[in-house]
């Protein structure tokens, strides 16, 4: 899932300065699972603006706010209200965001910081295991991401900083690279270091991105 | 003709380099005065690079100017700031400039240094930075493309011999040596014993190997290191030293002189951290040449 938090309160008033009608838009599904914008969080906002004296004219969960033609859809069940507003406040991912504004010419604030891609430990706490790099090399790495989970993207191993297999960055986290010795040892397979990983093909994540599967 | 290092690596001499880094400014008076100063003392000189992720003048010109003045120095050269253009491109600088020895590092992380909102880079890393270099001296780019002449660098790398656990470390080191890196220079080595272990463990790499030896002033400092600088710890019982001592710069060099000492039998060399205080060079130098 997208992990995202919601933006600190003044920074969203700051956004909406220059209007006084808000409608404000949450997603049910990562954004509700991250707490930054599922109904509680959309609720509690259009109290928070409704204290500062601004008028919400209406909300709205989407099913996945980044499924570009169901938020179009859901936006036009809700014409008047957004019509009413001066700003489209999304509380979703960046994906979100941008597929409220494609379906609206209306002002749109971003309520929220995307993250990133979380796996998530349990309630409450998500980990970030995959960077979406586009050249998958988890079969080489006994299953643990370096360009991830190292906090270098190293490939061929640790760097110096290494401290009792703690990370250099974080001296709190384990090591991608003992991780990956672990388990590769574990499995009597630790023969694999020894192979000079190339460099990383960067053309996998020039971006915009885009596919379209085949019929 | 190869460089000093290889050279006297070749020929089983017993090596001192130090380390200055480039000024935090345009003007290279102070870099030069230094490195003349340390030149009669020590068969070549690191230039850092961007050392700790802090701001300094590229290395590249640093070495350079240092060519020119007639020193040998090693070029640091780490992959957090720049990807494999431009790590080509300067080492195709470097090689013109006649600078031969290229230590290739990964980089401090750029949080812990002085544009910590910075972007990194690694693009490479150290081990991929070490096949470039060997590619150039074939006359190619990292991509088997023709390049117009080979260089003739001289590489080296990084190593940690008291990392834990070390046997996760091996087969990197063991990739760096089969990548082209002829020299490991050590971070700082606080137990002789620990360095005799390393020595062991790379034997098989047919590798030379250059011993970090830190000079600390006091219990401060060392603490201040530890806390600061990446992959830098001083173990307690050396601060303990510093701390008890009545005159804690000395024994810092008392004890820098003591793991050099131990040094001599175990190693190929020793790569001299004075922390920006150049006079102490001389006086460690002088006890290992005596």
């Amino acid at each position: 899932m997208i992990v995202s938090t919601q933006k600190p309160l003044d920074q969203i008033l700051a956004a909406l300065q220059e209007g006084s009608r808000v409608f404000i838009i949450g997603c049910a599904k990562c954004a509700t699972v991250c707490k930054s914008g599922g109904e509680e969080e959309v609720f509690r906002l259009q109290e928070e603006l409704t204290t500062h004296g601004l008028d919400v004219t209406g909300t709205i969960v989407i099913d996945e706010t980044c499924h570009m033609l169901r938020t179009g859809r859901d936006l036009r069940s809700r014409r008047e209200q957004v019509q009413e507003a001066d700003f489209l406040l999304v509380l979703s991912c960046g994906a979100g965001i941008q597929a409220v504004a494609e379906a609206s010419e209306k002002k749109v604030v971003a309520g929220t910081d995307s993250k990133f891609l979380g796996n998530i430990r349990r309630f409450g706490q998500f980990e970030q295991r995959c960077s979406l790099c586009g050249d998958c090399r988890l079969n080489d790495t006994g299953g643990v991401c370096p360009v991830t989970v190292c906090a270098k993207g190293l490939l061929n191993g640790p760097c110096g900083g290494m401290q009792n297999g703690n990370c250099e960055v974080d001296e709190s986290r384990r090591c991608a690279w003992v991780t990956i010795y672990e388990r590769l040892e574990h499995q009597q397979r630790s023969q694999q270091l020894d192979e000079i990983t190339p460099a990383r093909d960067f053309a996998h994540k020039r971006h915009p991105n885009s596919l379209i599967l085949e019929k | 003709m190869p460089s000093i290092l290889a050279r006297k690596l070749a020929a089983n001499e017993f090596i001192v380099t130090t380390e200055l880094a480039p000024p935090r400014g345009c003007d290279t008076s102070g870099l030069l005065r230094s490195a003349s100063f340390l030149a009669p003392f020590v068969d070549v000189i690191n230039i850092t690079d961007n050392q700790g992720a802090n701001l300094r003048m590229t290395p590249l010109l640093a070495a350079g100017l240092l060519v020119r003045e007639g020193i040998e120095p090693i070029m640091q050269l780490t992959c957090r700031d720049r990807n494999r253009l431009a790590l080509q491109s300067d080492l195709l600088a470097a090689a013109a400039m006649g600078i031969i020895n290229i230590l290739a590092l990964t980089g401090d992380a750029i949080g812990c240094g002085d544009h910590s909102q910075g972007r990194s880079v690694f693009d490479l890393d150290s081990v991929l930075l070490l096949q470039t270099i060997s590619a150039m001296n074939n006359g190619q780019d990292m991509n088997g493309a023709a390049l117009s002449g080979s260089a003739r660098f001289f590489a080296g790398a990084a190593a940690a011999p008291e990392a834990e656990p070390f046997d996760v470390t091996l087969p990197k080191l063991s990739k760096k040596v089969s990548a082209g890196s002829r020299f490991f220079q050590t971070q700082a080595v606080f137990s002789p014993q620990m360095l005799g272990f390393f020595c062991e463990k790379v034997h098989p790499l047919e590798v030379k190997v250059i011993a970090g030896i830190l000079v600390l002033k006091s219990a401060k400092m060392a603490e201040f290191i530890s806390r600061n600088i990446p992959g830098l710890k001083v173990p307690q019982t050396i601060i303990e030293r510093l701390k008890t001592s009545t005159d804690p710069a000395a024994e810092g060099i008392k004890i820098a002189i003591e793991i050099a000492e131990a040094c001599r039998t175990i190693c190929d060399g020793i790569h001299i951290m004075a922390m920006g205080r150049d006079d102490v060079v001389p006086q460690v130098v002088a006890e290992i040449r005596r």
